[in-house]
């Protein structure tokens, strides 16, 4: 049939049941995404002559005789459509994964239409941004699309090289951090724009499986339709006799070897309990064979014809009866050795520690105590860019691997080890990731893409589905957390209790150093005399659990943050006056578990008075925003604090390189990928500004372990603190280089030479970068350029913190919670990229606001209820309200310019925040996450019963 | 998604080619049918050609065909003394689905997958709306809508029988009518969608759905006082637990909000 793409004719066959947005992909237009494939997400959208749909959910066969245009249709690069343009301006995205549909959808947009967006952008989620930027992105674009149509059509206009001015940062305060470079070329604190930008918003920005794969077999794999059961025997011939199946992989085929999908700097940190295929499943849905077949629907297809014979086990879905006497055991052989703590009660890890003496007698010694049991859910990262991975031979014959990873050099490691390999042969590397938040810090496709290549010598190709990502990748780990507080009656802490139960589902991944990490600045940011703290992780038969923005922080301070309030209430003292009294002091080392001050943390600054004045000052002004009318609406205000070391401890490494060609650009080899974490636009910075050149003659080959000696990987918001720091000293290098050299060309002092755009400036004269690489000492030669390296091992992490106020309306009627005011104060040190931290920030909290408020992974006998964004709610733009981002002017010892980390910190102190000003509105406090509006209803309900009537004296 | 199952897709044209093999399905927008695995289908048949007019309007009321888009129909125009047509555009917006999936959805296959959340059904069973159904034989029956869905994703339709159009009365057409829809977040799926009808006679009809499996429609020959509307409500069958809500808040979030229709009907 013949149709039209982007003004091209264009002729091809649909299947009967294909969709569009494939239907598109296979005629190579790329740009359409898959981000839930049921047309909920909107990173699908296109226009069939004119009119916006969701092309995932657009059969194919009617596409006949029409027109399609994609965002690619819209403009170019070189002459972006007003509302591409706008995004740009505006920041409008952070990973770009949905930014194509996102642009499509609003580029249909008039003004008139404005005051309804968030209706009509309810079909497109992002996962990033939370919206504001999004929201002053369409707002920008519909006038300028509007001016463009009145007047002559033609590139739009966007301000140079899309970098915004940093002295008007719309919206945000106190953006003039400390400790920037004060010399007049340097980047630092100037919002400029991604590298990627202008691809990304015109689709031409590849994600993982926006490459051609001729000839690449595609992986299919069948789950477990049980809980817990072994396997007595597997029948694969039916599969493997259909048509285009080429392998078919079960236990017997794939290595005994065991491994944890949770990837670390250290492999010995998380336990090893996985195979790529058991003999044994222990969750619902759990991998039990794979097929690698030409088509899609072969794979499929043969998957359904496999036969499986089980011998169904007991199971265990409760974390505290996990670990009772007499529960059926998971991983009943695994040992210390594995690090699996007590196998024969499913505790994965345990921690029983505390310091100061008895914590009941400190309890009863107490003015005041207070005491509670908080309980948060399963929770989906929801990245829009699903796990997959491509694998093929090269030419050479060594396995290479394309993946949406947050760790591709761990990956690598661990596949050499799984499939015993060197490291010379494999590569793999990202190209650019559709999001993570942590649940791309596993292992999860790639074991089965080398497997295939390897038994096959073809292509393969393994992209999750969206049920796939709730049902066999990774939840957030929900956590039973019990906090006792004793205080005396000035509000000073006597004794703090914190007992955490982590449920880690069948597998425990990341669950030691969730639990760890869970229970360190969440409990160490407050001094108390005597402290308790006892955790576990458990296996149960769920759906594993893994690493999750605030990797285990945000759900103990929830418990401990809301208890704070509570002590706070009981106290009569100002909450944030409480944090005041007891939180620790500037220059002050946290302690750990035992007591001990924590050796590798040094405080290289202190910001957290900064944020709680911040904050408690912008609740006092308000914002103006009026509660609705009638008195069912209940008025509440709270706060919560938080603290985060800015690496991950025991080593976060990042070996770089930046190389000068002679043509004046740079080329970085740094090792971390880009998920909208903003880290290349960041390292881009630094390293133009140290080499005093301009942002467009840097480029990046990241994330890749061909491009960059090595990288931990893209977590603990590492990007700028390692690798940034790393990329800084290896700028550093090579400007030292540079100078040394044209000193000796010129025979002047190198300290009077200034490295410019163009060469050096030495002696009166400008001596150019092919003069200064010929001179270069040999040792410093690479190819035709000069390069110089450095490294960052992530020995010492200094301290951020972050401080979240809400004021909200609560309808006792319904339990809608309507957020009046948002702020949120953060310790950014120096504030690297005003327009991306001011992103990461809204971002974190709106992410944050979806835990707290609405999503839930719900689960019944370890059955997934919830498998589709129509069921899990993911935050549409009407659920995200503004927050205001107050900066703290701090500048930090350790990180680079002054600068500290801020991409999960955000996330960790919201739900404590909007669930004590829930408490303060409605008199009753919220225990369990989601405060749902059904639970809030309850609460709200049974405290009106219980309450005392009102005296009207 | 792809459907990797199906390997026919044909274009209905004519009554004749209405009639379906056992793995053969309708498909109008193709919106849902296209959202979900669907591994015991093999063939699609495309209403979306059978040429129907969207919307018709007579002495009678208006006819809505099966294949009338969500937009469409959400943007009808007004009529001379339609006063109930603010709630086409209000049903329209109480689905989770976006204004792109109006573009291709249809209400006929809103109403045929007759799920609980269903708004083209909230819409038929607020304003007696009645099913036009074509049977396989070449003949053809009535119903009402609200008694069509029989559960949360199933109604009464054999295999075979094909929704032609929902007809709407003229007299509800002239109703005044409230509407209101809550769900566990502001535009989510809808836990409860609630309307509200006084007719030019003084009949008042209120709607329970998505709250309730089956659409639930409450008739009083007045406008009822408070108490006996939040007693009828609340005693109402079908209120039901899912991850889009749990059954007691359902129940009082229906009596909430349709306390607050009643009060707007009084004004």
């Amino acid at each position: 049939m013949r149709f039209a793409v982007n003004g091209s004719e264009r002729d091809g066959e649909p299947r009967a049941g294909q969709c569009l947005r494939t239907f598109l992909r296979d005629h190579e237009h790329l740009e359409v995404k898959k981000g839930c494939d049921a047309g909920d997400c909107g990173a699908c959208s296109v226009l069939v002559d004119g009119v916006p749909v969701h092309s995932c959910i657009y059969p194919a066969q009617r596409i006949e005789g029409h027109s399609v245009t994609t965002v690619a249709g819209l403009g170019t690069p070189d002459e972006l459509h007003p509302m591409q343009a706008a995004f740009v301006d505006h920041f409008g995205f952070q990973c770009g994964y949905c930014t194509a549909g996102m642009i499509v959808t609003a580029s249909t947009l008039h003004e008139e239409q404005l005051g309804d967006l968030p209706r009509l952008m309810k079909g497109s989620l992002c996962r990033c941004t939370g919206y504001r930027s999004i929201r002053e992105s369409i707002t920008a674009g519909v006038a300028a699309a509007g001016e463009t149509a009145s007047s002559e059509p033609g590139p739009a206009p966007t301000t140079e090289s899309g970098q915004t001015d940093a002295a008007h940062p719309r919206g945000a305060r106190n953006l003039g951090s400390t400790g920037a470079d004060e010399r007049p070329a340097s980047l630092i604190g100037r919002s400029v724009a991604p590298p990627a930008a202008r691809r990304v918003v015109t689709g031409t920005e590849p994600f993982t499986f926006d490459t051609a794969t001729p000839g690449a077999l595609h992986i299919k794999v069948l789950g477990s339709p049980h809980a817990h059961a072994r396997i007595r025997s597997i029948d694969t011939s039916a599969a493997l006799a259909l048509d285009g199946v080429e392998l078919v992989l079960t236990h017997h085929d794939v290595p005994a070897m065991r491994f944890s999908t949770g990837r670390h700097e250290h492999r010995t940190d998380d336990p090893d309990d996985t195979r790529v295929l058991d003999d044994v499943v222990r969750f619902v849905g759990q991998r039990v064979a794979a097929v690698a077949a030409i088509t899609a629907a072969a794979a499929e297809e043969a998957c359904r014809r496999i036969v499986v014979d089980y011998e169904v086990l007991p199971a265990v879905f409760d974390p505290e009866a996990a670990r009772t006497p007499g529960a059926p055991l998971l991983h009943p052989d695994r040992t210390p050795a594995d690090r699996v703590d007590e196998a024969g009660r499913n505790v994965v890890a345990a921690l029983h520690a505390g310091y100061g003496g008895d914590l009941d007698e400190a309890l009863a010694a107490s003015d005041v105590t207070v005491a509670g049991t908080w309980q948060t859910q399963r929770l989906s990262h929801a990245q829009l860019e699903t796990h997959g991975s491509i694998g093929w031979l090269d030419d050479d014959g060594r396995l290479v691997v394309r993946t949406s990873s947050q760790v591709p050099f761990l990956t690598r490691d661990e596949l050499c080890r799984l499939l015993d390999l060197p490291q010379d042969r494999v590569r793999v590397f990202t190209a650019r990731v559709g999001g993570g938040f942590g649940g791309k810090q596993e292992l999860f496709t790639e074991d089965l893409v080398a497997l295939t290549v390897l038994r096959t010598g073809k292509p393969a190709v393994y992209e999750l589905s969206r049920t796939d990502e709730f049902v066999r990748t990774s939840v957030r780990h929900p956590m039973r957390v019990a906090v006792a507080l004793g205080a005396s009656s000035d509000g000073r802490l006597a004794a703090m209790r914190v007992d955490v139960l982590s449920d880690t589902g069948a597998y425990g991944n990341h669950s030691r150093g969730v639990m760890f990490h869970g229970c360190a600045e969440s409990i160490s940011l407050y001094t108390s005399p005597v402290k308790r703290i006892d955790a576990e992780a458990v296996y149960t038969n769920n759906t594993p659990s893994g690493a999750f923005r605030g990797y285990g922080l945000g759900q103990v301070i929830l418990a401990v943050e809301s208890a704070m309030d509570e002590l706070a209430i009981e106290l009569g003292i100002d909450p944030f006056e409480l944090r005041r009294i007891n939180a620790i002091r500037e220059g002050e080392v946290p302690l750990g578990f035992f007591g001990e001050p924590e050796h590798d943390i040094v405080p290289g600054s202190y910001g957290l008075d900064q944020c709680l004045d911040l904050a408690e000052q912008a609740l006092l002004r308000g914002n103006g925003v009026e509660a609705p009318a009638g008195e069912h609406w209940r008025i509440g205000e709270g706060m919560a604090a938080s603290m985060i070391a800015t690496m991950a401890p025991r080593g976060h490494v990042s070996k770089t390189t930046v190389t000068l060609l002679p043509d004046g650009g740079y080329v970085l080899g740094v090792g971390t990928s880009e998920f909208g974490n903003g880290t290349t636009t960041v390292h881009a910075q630094i390293v133009a500004t140290d080499l005093g050149t301009s942002i467009d003659r840097v480029q990046l080959r990241n994330s890749d372990t061909d491009g960059a000696d090595y990288d931990t990987g893209a977590f603990a918001s590492a990007g700028t603190t390692v690798a940034g720091k790393a990329l800084h000293a290896a700028a550093l290098a090579l400007r030292d280089i540079l100078l040394g050299t044209a000193a000796t060309l010129t025979a002047t002092d190198a300290a009077t030479c200034t490295l410019g755009p163009d060469g050096v400036s030495a002696g009166g004269r400008l001596v150019g970068f092919a003069e200064l690489i010929a001179a270069t000492p040999a040792e410093h030669r690479v190819g035709d350029g000069i390069a110089a390296s450095a490294a960052e091992y992530g020995e010492h992490r200094s301290l951020a913190f972050n401080v979240q106020a809400f004021r909200v309306a609560v309808d006792v009627r319904t339990g809608v919670v309507r957020i009046l005011q948002s702020v949120q104060s953060a310790d950014a040190g120096t504030v690297m990229n005003p327009a991306q931290c001011r992103g990461q920030v809204e971002g974190g909290v709106a992410h944050a606001i979806g835990g707290a408020l609405y999503e839930e992974v719900m689960v019944e006998e370890g059955r997934i209820q919830t498998p589709v964004f129509r069921m899990y709610r993911v935050p549409q733009m009407a659920d995200i309200p503004g927050t205001e981002v107050l900066f703290a002017e701090t500048s930090d010892d350790l990180g680079p310019f002054g600068a500290k980390s801020m991409s999960e910190s955000p996330y960790n102190p919201v739900a404590a925040a909007l669930g004590n000003a829930i408490r303060r509105a409605i008199g009753a406090r919220p225990y369990e996450t989601p405060f749902s509006r059904d639970r809030v209803w309850r609460l709200a309900r049974d405290a009106a019963a219980s309450a005392p009537p009102i005296s009207t004296a | 998604m792809d459907l990797n199952t199906i390997t026919g897709y044909r274009y209905a044209r004519s009554r004749g080619d209405l009639v379906l093999d056992p793995t053969e399905r309708f498909v109008a927008g193709g919106t849902w049918m296209f959202s979900e695995p669907q591994l015991e289908v093999t063939g699609l048949v495309d209403l979306s050609t059978m040429g129907w007019p969207a919307l018709e309007v007579s002495d009678d009321g208006l006819r809505i065909a099966a294949t009338c888009t969500i937009a469409e129909l959400a943007a009808i125009p007004e009529h001379e003394g339609w006063t109930a047509h603010p709630l086409f555009f209000q049903c329209a917006t109480a689905l989770l689905a976006s204004f792109k999936v109006w573009n291709v959805a249809t209400v006929g296959g809103n109403v045929c997958r007759s799920f609980a959340a269903g708004s083209m059904v909230s819409l038929a069973a607020a304003l007696d709306g009645v099913a036009l159904v074509w049977t396989p034989d070449g003949g053809e029956y009535r119903m009402p809508v609200e008694r069509l869905v029989t559960g949360n994703g199933t109604n009464s339709l054999a295999p075979g029988e094909v929704l032609r159009a929902v007809e709407i009365p003229a007299h509800a057409l002239r109703a005044r009518t409230g509407y209101r829809k809550i769900a566990l977040a502001e535009l989510g799926r809808s836990g409860a969608v609630l309307t509200g009808r006084v007719d030019e006679d003084g009949c008042a009809v209120f709607g329970i759905t998505a709250a309730t499996w089956r659409p639930t429609v409450l008739r009083y020959p007045e406008l009822p006082d408070a108490a006996t509307l939040r007693s009828d409500v609340a005693s109402a069958d079908g209120y039901y637990t899912d991850p889009l809500g749990t059954e007691d808040w359902r129940r009082e979030v229906s009596c909430v909000l349709l306390e607050e229709i009643r009060q707007e009907l009084a004004a």
